[in-house]
């Protein structure tokens, strides 16, 4: 094994075009516990500690640029006004420790379905921005995700920012594990209300083979918001709304029973999350719930 | 030449001076705070070697051949060692049964077992050249349960079994079966009012200590080895590896290394003999430390059982009779499975009088992973099943759950089951009575002026519900446990104490080999000292086997037996003392003849109070040593055919109430809090007491909502052998646990005391399992109880 | 390869290190420092909780070489480094450390662990946490215990008035066997208090 530690993002990427084989460690949440299992031996390790943008974010006009690496910890400290369900899905990643070293860009790499990342982003809207000596592109992130651990990088190239859209109205996550604190998740899911662009979107984590939005019942729920005048009215969602969203984002999951829960049990949790997290935003957005209590840090 | 680490002596001085009945601090806590503890797995050896061990992949195969050739080819390998390179005829090891291989011999029985090991300079090198071992596996049918097991054409595991269970056993693949017989159950069936049944399922659950298996083995020049190793009992472990080693005992010179937590998980051998082999082989030290997936393989679990219970009442609410069948999963190997069954088969009816009773406990032979001794050992599961049987009961009478115990409770002079009569106090309704008159919890404590605080809530940080969904439920449940090693075993334990004068001051040196391992023994043989010999400063030495056995940490027996060894030792040389004083002063006073003497505040009193001497002066120039076992009453094993006996020398009683909050559609649970009344019959340390009774609690609340390990039922291969999915409660799982001590004194113990730390590990999963029956209304049949099965989509 | 940083103050070097160990390898077998404690080696238990430039993380997780000249306070530079803070005005030791994640780089170099040798820890100098968790029977079999004091006197040191929900949400990743916790939340309720009246 070889440790590579480029100064700067060039080097990084010169050093991952000459040893495509070589793995990005960041915060080595994900490479470290494989390694330390003895589950992966890579050729090269590249270290992507020494490369300060990455941790670095800036607050643009409609997008947040954040770094690859800056550590869930940060997000859920400086960018909950800007990015409310990533920042809600990086307090429910692991434990302080873990989000003191973690970042989306980790998420995004190892592209498990169980990235706790990724329905936060689905449902925001993102761009990956990703580079290598070739040059730079822009993944949407409909786009990214490819296949159970497979992503749309190519082998040379690296991840270095996330451009994710700056909330213009509610944003909520949920997600179940089996314990309260410091847990894989079973399945989770994300939610946000795009005022501006009068939709919804939606994520889903680990209840299909890669991380997915619930289309149908985006479609569904745009709909009947359009047709009811409720972006305008403010009404309260029917009941019967609300229901049929919730079964269509069930219906989208296609979930395997696993170690940490049953395929049955997956689509209907995803289901009950889905109708919960648009009551909590559509009060949110008809400005009659107070914003969920979210103490401050401890990590 | 060093060994960086090895544990020295924990001496306190005038900072914690207590006797017993206070709560004097660990001696070793200043070295457990500042990281200078030195454990099993921090032992340094100057040009010491890694050891790491080959496990099978699949858990029954016959082994076709093993080729080590490539693997010792390897730069920086020292050793490979299989079974044939094994170096004496014993090549088994085992608690009670001698059926487990130190490597595997042509076959292995589980995932995970030992087939081979390495010696290498470097744990990769090691890791490397065992993945370069080449083992052809031929896979073999597993079996899995009872009726798999003892089906007829069902492979039998362990082929020539001649231990001294398997004459009664009805097939070879049953370790051990007990029954209990005891009055006439056909004619009580016929007077019941009402009966209920229910057949409950136990999950496997693991000791989940922190600190992983680990030791060191140095080699020594008499040809024998020094081994610095965590485990519960060091003198079983030497009686095991000495002989595989071909080495007298005496040139195994073992030394506990710090222990990180046990809870039953380190009374088998792990890494013992395998470490030793290679120390020897390659004349070098070797270390062995597991790591966490390893973990889950190298050692014994708690038994998985299967009860079915059949309870009988009268209308107004006594028990007519208990029918019972208790099949425990042993396993591949025995380890304690025996002594399990006739745990849960002597306690299977709790601390209830039914005088007709038909109980069977088996333990099973199987291809899933051994198990063996945890915290409550065998107790826990039967708990599990006769506390949801009250609960059952209660309500077909339309009583009030508790009302209805209290009024079947034990008490001093029931009999038990098995004949025996229960003669120390057994406070049975008060301590139910206790734990529901603890104030409740308030209600909705999620609620804040800013909204939902969502760790308040079941789902915690994960933000799954803001109070919607989310019902309490209030359950309770109460348990039985026998203290020290019952039916019949030689239980004993043996101190050394000396007393002698170390500048100017008395000081009493006490050395056992009992294995601390976290519980605090040190503490409280420290403050037995100080009560009994009236000196402020005890040095506790590191526990070896250069003094007597001590017996095992466990069964909550170590306070009771090594503490009573301690005492017993510590008044011997009080008496010796005395001499002393009577010869160099005896004359000065009248008193050294005719008073009753004590030693306090380091002198000589009379019972009156009167000063004869200081300490210092009679120990001046002579040092005072006693080396005694001691053992408590003995018992006597069970009827084979009956289940009768004076099978136990004590009882522990602990109840629980659970409140516990369920989000209904989600299926998840948050625990708001776990009060506990426990009779300790005398509190040496109320603080490690109090301690013990929150610790085990989380376990057994772990037990009910997420612990379990996973066993594929087609391959017999563990699914979940690491933390990421075999979970452990966090302290956002944990409530507030208030406890209430009751002491109430056994006048067969030493100081009236009674063992504490499995009680409570047993009534805690039961009353969360009623509370959570209670907030969702369904019947929960098994144990730890996840999501799916709170939302019917398992 | 060689990795140098620095360690509880001290510049540390250690050669050979095979790439793929980690932090908690090198503190524990090579710099002759065990404190930090190898329980799960896959981030799951927090027992080698460590500060990385002011940051408490798992060392198990950060690989060797990611460490090259930075700072690194494992418990066994615990009291020395409460004692430098206090000394520095009773909140952290660089000012704009104080609130956010630990301490800086520049106040981590000015202070150094000093060596102890006491077999048995008599008359060592404690943290407030480490005496707190004595005190409060918060130590069993003490394998979690390091990495708790890493992680509660960090979150002491941003939050010096803790509710009992904030104490739990900061040591939820830090798994412990033996107490069941209570006495821990004791400890770090007594670590506060003691902090707050010695203020």
């Amino acid at each position: 094994m070889d440790f590579l530690r480029p100064a700067r993002w060039e080097e990084a990427l010169a050093a991952k075009a000459e040893h495509l084989t070589a793995v990005p460690i960041a915060g080595g949440t994900d490479v470290m516990v494989e390694i330390n299992f003895d589950h992966r031996r890579p050729e090269y390790l590249l270290d992507l500690n020494r490369i300060g943008e990455l941790g670095e974010w800036e607050v643009g006009e409609d997008t947040v640029r954040l770094g690859a690496s800056v550590p869930y910890t940060r997000i859920m400290e400086h960018l909950r006004a800007e990015l409310p369900g990533l920042a809600l899905a990086s307090h429910t990643v692991a434990s302080p420790q873990i989000r003191n070293r973690g970042g989306v860009g980790g998420n995004l790499g190892t592209a498990s379905p169980a990235g706790d990342a990724h329905p936060a982003l689905l449902a925001a809207g993102a761009e990956v921005e990703v580079e290598s000596v070739r040059g730079s592109r822009r993944i949407p992130i409909d786009e990214f995700y490819t296949g159970v651990k497979r992503n749309a990088l190519a082998p040379d190239e690296l991840i270095r920012a996330i451009h994710i859209k700056k909330a213009d109205g509610p944003q909520q996550y949920s997600k179940v594990g089996t314990r309260n604190a410091m847990v894989i998740a079973v399945c989770a899911f994300g939610l946000a209300l795009h005022p501006e662009t009068r939709t919804i979107r939606t994520g889903i984590g680990s209840a299909a083979p890669t991380p997915i939005r619930a289309q149908a019942a985006e479609e569904f729920l745009n709909a009947a918001l359009d047709e009811g005048g409720f972006w305008d009215n403010g009404k309260i969602i029917t009941p019967s709304v609300a229901k049929q969203f919730a079964d269509l984002c069930a219906a989208a999951c296609n979930p395997i029973d696993d170690v940490r829960g049953t395929a049955s049990y997956r689509r209907h949790a995803v289901g009950v999350m889905a109708r919960r997290t648009l009551t909590w935003t559509w009060e949110s957005y008809r400005g009659t719930e107070p914003t969920a209590f979210r103490k401050g840090s401890a990590a | 030449m060093g060994t960086t680490g090895t544990p020295t002596n924990l001496t306190q001085g005038s900072r914690t001076s207590g006797g017993i009945g206070e709560s004097t601090l660990r001696p070793d806590g200043t070295l457990k705070v500042t990281g200078d503890f030195a454990y099993s797995s921090d032992m340094w050896h100057e040009d010491m070697l890694w050891g790491h061990i080959l496990r099978s992949p699949v858990a029954h195969a016959e082994i076709v051949s093993i080729d080590t050739s490539e693997a010792l080819a390897q730069p920086g390998v020292y050793a490979v060692m299989t079974y044939d390179d094994l170096p004496t005829d014993v090549r088994n090891y085992g608690l009670e049964i001698q059926d487990t291989p130190v490597l595997a011999n042509g076959r292995v029985r589980h995932h995970g077992e030992p087939v081979a090991i390495v010696a290498a300079d470097h744990p990769e090198t090691a890791r490397r050249a065992a993945a370069k071992i080449r083992v052809e596996y031929r896979e073999l049918p597993v079996v899995t349960d009872e009726a798999s097991a003892t089906a007829p054409d069902a492979p039998v595991l362990h082929p020539g079994r001649a231990d001294h269970h398997a004459p009664h056993v009805p097939h070879p693949n049953i370790v051990h079966r007990q029954p209990i017989l005891r009055g006439d159950v056909a004619e009580a069936r016929r007077r019941a009012d009402v009966i209920v049944e229910g057949e409950y399922v136990f999950g496997m659950q693991d000791q989940a200590f922190l600190g992983p298996e680990s030791g060191l083995a140095v080699p020594a020049e008499d040809g024998g080895v020094d081994l610095y190793i965590a485990t519960q009992w060091l003198h079983a472990d030497l009686r095991q590896i000495a002989p595989v080693l071909g080495l007298p005992e005496d040139k195994v010179r073992m030394t506990l290394a710090g222990v990180g937590g046990a809870f039953g998980g380190r009374e088998d051998l792990s890494m013992q003999i395998h470490a030793c082999l290679l120390a020897l082989r390659t004349g070098k030290p070797v270390k062995i430390v597991y790591n966490r997936f390893e973990s889950f393989f190298g050692h014994v679990h708690r038994h998985p059982a299967r009860l079915y219970y059949e309870h009988g009442a009268t209308r107004d609410g006594k028990l007519t009779h208990l029918k019972a069948r208790i099949v425990l999963d042993g396993g591949a190997y025995a380890s304690s499975s025996p002594a399990v069954v006739g745990n849960a088969a002597s306690l299977g009816a709790g601390p209830y009088v039914v005088d007709n009773v038909d109980i069977e406990a088996v333990a099973l032979y199987t291809n899933n992973p051994p198990c063996g001794a945890m915290r409550g050992f065998g107790a826990v599961q039967a708990c599990f099943a006769y506390e949801a049987q009250m609960d059952k009961l209660a309500a077909k009478l339309g009583m009030d759950p508790v009302e209805f115990r209290q009024l079947n409770a034990m008490e001093q002079g029931s009999l038990m089951p098995t004949g025996q009569v229960v003669d120390s106090p057994a406070p049975v309704a008060e301590l139910l009575r206790r734990v529901k008159a603890m104030p409740m919890p308030p209600e909705r404590q999620w609620v804040t002026t800013e909204g939902a605080d969502v760790r308040q809530l079941p789902g915690g940080l994960s933000n799954t519900t803001h109070g919607e969904g989310v019902v309490r439920g209030v359950g309770y449940a109460v348990g039985i446990k026998n203290v020290g090693f019952s039916e019949g075993f030689d239980d004993y334990s043996t101190a050394r104490v000396r007393m002698e004068v170390v500048g100017g001051e008395p000081v009493a040196t006490v050395h056992t080999a009992m294995a601390e391992v976290g519980q605090g023994g040190v503490t409280v043989h420290a403050q037995i000292a100080r009560t009994e010999l009236g000196v402020t400063q005890v040095t506790i030495q590191p526990a070896d086997t250069q003094v007597g056995s001590a017996g095992s940490t466990s069964a909550s027996r170590q306070t009771y037996v090594t503490g009573g060894a301690v005492k017993n030792a510590c008044e011997l040389v009080r008496e010796k003392v005395l001499e002393i004083g009577r010869r160099k002063f005896g004359s000065s006073h009248p008193a050294w003849a005719t008073a009753e003497l004590l030693l306090e505040g380091g002198k000589v009193v009379t019972d009156g109070g009167e000063a004869l001497a200081d300490l210092a002066d009679v120990l001046e120039g002579e040092a005072v040593e006693v080396e005694e076992v001691w053992r408590h009453r003995p018992t006597e094993p069970f009827d084979l055919r009956t289940g009768q006996g004076f099978g136990h020398v004590q009882y522990s009683f602990a109840a629980h109430r659970a409140v516990v909050e369920v989000d209904t559609e989600l299926g998840l649970v948050k625990v708001i809090e776990l009060a506990c009344a426990q009779d300790v019959g005398k509190a040496l340390n109320p603080l490690s007491v109090v301690g013990q009774i929150q610790g085990g609690t989380t376990q057994g609340l772990g037990m009910a909502v997420m612990e379990e390990i996973v066993v594929d039922p087609k391959t017999a291969k563990v699914r979940n052998p690491s933390f990421t999915d075999y979970l452990i409660p966090t302290i956002l799982d944990t409530p507030t646990i208030p406890v209430d001590v009751l002491e109430l004194a056994d006048e067969h113990a030493p100081y009236g005391l009674r063992g504490v730390g499995e009680a409570p590990t047993l009534s805690s999963t039961p009353a969360v399992l009623a509370a959570i029956r209670a907030a969702t209304g369904l019947a929960l049949d098994r144990t730890p109880v996840r999501p799916e099965h709170l939302t019917g989509t398992a | 390869m060689r990795v140098t940083f620095r360690v509880n103050g001290r510049r540390q070097e250690a050669d050979d290190v095979w790439e793929g160990e980690s932090l908690l390898y090198v503190l524990r077998e090579r710099l002759g420092l065990p404190g930090s404690k190898n329980a799960c080696e896959q981030g799951e238990c927090g027992s080698c909780t460590v500060r990385l430039d002011g940051v408490p993380v798992c060392a198990c997780l950060v690989a060797a070489g990611q460490v090259e000249g930075r700072d690194v306070v494992t418990v066994e530079g615990l009291a020395d480094y409460a004692k430098e803070r206090a000394a520095g005005g009773g909140c952290a030791t660089h000012p704009g450390s104080c609130g956010t994640a630990g301490t800086s780089l520049d106040a981590a170099r000015r202070w150094e662990a000093r060596p102890t040798d006491s077999a048995t820890g008599e008359g060592a100098q404690l943290a407030p946490i480490q005496q707190a968790f004595i005190d409060a029977g918060a130590v069993q079999c003490g394998f979690c215990t390091p990495g708790l004091l890493v992680a509660a006197d960090e979150m002491l040191e941003r939050n010096p008035n803790p509710s009992d929900a904030d104490i739990r949400e900061a040591l939820s990743g830090n798994l412990c066997r033996c107490t069941g916790y209570e006495k821990i939340l004791d400890a770090v309720r007594l670590a506060a208090a003691r902090q707050s009246e010695g203020a």
